[in-house]
């Protein structure tokens, strides 16, 4: 199922070629607001300038995995009715479904993580880490795709209860845009907002993996920082399979 | 434009029909619109001045852009999708009837929801207007105005050029995003933060600093980084038309060019 969803969500490189144009003009648009910030401000947050221009061109980088503009595909088909066709699989929902997210996550990373870290290199210096991090910024990534999933898994069963999605699926957007980071790196963010912030799951998609990126976090926190991520996703995941449940009986009263 | 109106009056209708839902989106399409604004309070939550700029001021080229930005978006946003319609075969009905294509493409799907956006920006402006530190005389005053229209003409010109550039590009549409969803937010932001290069990009190939920048720099009564005449800051009315004639060629270029899917 995996290796289908890859091929499937790798099928068309050139417009995800077009989707990284869009992320590498953001990412210098961005780039450039950050320096003026910690040009006014060095060490914000415990980040330098160097430091502020990573995470900028890192998270247009990861916007496709962790696919902070979009939810699943399977919200559409709840509300087509083709969910009837999903359910009647002889595999888990939820599983399938994850299966062809992590697969849409690989995919995206390949061909659409590249670019803007390539640009930023080129135009900027950028703080790259080293094989211990990278590893490290591996698996949180993979844990910041599990919460991404976990969130809009649950975003997307709502739609049994309300319908329409979009109303739900816009204020699921301005949560995870404003509280990864991606607007302004949550070290940025003042006192208790900043206590907030981080402490929600949309940290865990951008601003909680950047920072094991940038080497911000190592030895013992490091793996709170990864534990963090661990929690979220599993937390996620746990009600996303309750709810699974309690749709299963909800289809059947609805009569299929 | 009779007819983009009745078209226009046709989909508000329709997406009357679901009144709770059309509500929740323009809440959602402002609160989408207001981040950006929450962004650059943030900043400003850290220093008073960022690139010699003061909060109220860049609150203020946010308003403007913003506004002019949301206005170009309501009128003719959805031409972008024009690449989906390439793919999809749907041009070819829109040819068949008797109103141009970018018209019903403008006024597809149009809803109130898209006034969203104005919300957030119009309100930006309003509060920053009273706070910014310049001697106000008529003409600053009427520049803003000005600015705002000629800033959503630019906007509308480069919303029709990128979409006739999908005559080409088809699959292109989300890299031409860089230019008209990028350009509403470079031009949020003062030119001072940007590279010169970008700046001097911004101002001479895809003229985005008409757009507020050069007309707030009268407003502001500030000196121009780039060391550019002052006549240029009086330019924006005139490059807007320039832009509007180019989308408008490129636009008749691009259909005349088009050759249906073919299947």
């Amino acid at each position: 199922m995996a290796w289908y969803g890859f091929r499937r969500h790798s099928a068309y490189p050139l417009s995800a070629l077009a989707e990284a144009t869009a992320n590498v003009a953001f990412g210098f648009i961005r780039a450039f607001v950050l320096i003026a910030l910690w040009n006014a401000r060095p060490s914000l947050g415990g980040y330098d300038a160097t430091d502020a221009v990573t995470f900028c061109f890192l998270t247009q980088a990861l916007i496709g995995p962790v696919q902070i503009f979009g939810g699943l595909e399977l919200t559409r088909r709840i509300r087509d009715g083709d969910v009837a066709v999903d359910l009647h699989r002889p595999v888990d929902l939820q599983g399938w479904w994850l299966a062809d997210d992590l697969a849409r996550a690989a995919a995206t990373l390949l061909l659409r993580g590249g670019p803007p870290l390539v640009a930023g290199a080129l135009a900027f210096p950028l703080r790259l880490p080293g094989p211990g991090a990278l590893a490290a910024f591996g698996v949180a990534l993979l844990l910041a795709v599990l919460v991404s999933f976990g969130l809009r898994y649950l975003v997307a069963l709502a739609v049994f209860w309300v319908h329409d999605d979009r109303g739900l699926s816009s204020a699921a957007l301005v949560m995870g845009m404003f509280f990864s980071g991606m607007i302004v790196p949550l070290v940025a963010f003042p006192g208790w907002l900043g206590e907030a912030a981080r402490a929600l799951p949309w940290a865990a998609l951008i601003q909680v993996p950047a920072d094991v990126f940038l080497g911000k976090r190592t030895g013992a926190d490091l793996l709170a920082a990864l534990g963090f991520q661990a929690a979220w996703a599993v937390a996620l995941l746990g009600a996303g399979r309750a709810v699974t449940a309690a749709v299963r009986r909800r289809l059947v009263i609805h009569g299929g | 434009m009779r007819l983009y109106a009745l078209l226009a009056w046709t989909w508000i209708r329709s997406a009357a029909r679901y009144p709770l839902s059309m509500a929740l989106l323009t809440v959602g399409v402002a609160l989408v619109g207001a981040l950006d604004l929450a962004g650059i309070l943030l900043l400003f939550a850290h220093a008073p001045r960022i690139a010699g700029f003061t909060a109220a001021e860049v609150v203020f080229l946010y308003g403007s852009s913003a506004t002019s930005f949301a206005i170009s978006d309501v009128l003719l946003g959805t031409s972008e999708r024009l690449g989906r319609h390439i793919r999809e075969g749907t041009l070819d009905t829109m040819l068949v009837r008797p109103v141009s294509p970018l018209v019903q493409i403008a006024t597809e799907d149009f809803s109130p929801r898209r006034l969203g956006r104005l919300v957030p920006a119009v309100t930006a402006l309003a509060l920053a207007l009273p706070r910014l530190e310049t001697a106000w005389t008529p003409g600053r005053a009427a520049m803003v105005v000005v600015m705002v229209a000629a800033g959503a003409a630019i906007f509308s010109g480069l919303w029709v050029l990128t979409s006739a550039l999908q005559f080409v590009l088809i699959d292109g549409h989300a890299a031409t995003k860089a230019v008209t969803h990028g350009g509403s937010f470079l031009t949020q932001y003062p030119m001072t933060m940007f590279g010169r290069d970008l700046v001097r990009g911004v101002t001479f190939v895809v003229p985005l600093a008409f757009v507020n920048w050069q007309p707030a720099l009268y407003v502001l009564d500030r000196p121009d980084p780039l060391g550019l005449p002052g006549a240029l800051r009086f330019a924006s009315p005139a490059v807007a038309v320039a832009v509007c004639a180019a989308a408008g060629v490129a636009w008749r270029a691009g259909l005349r060019r088009y050759r249906s899917t073919g299947s």
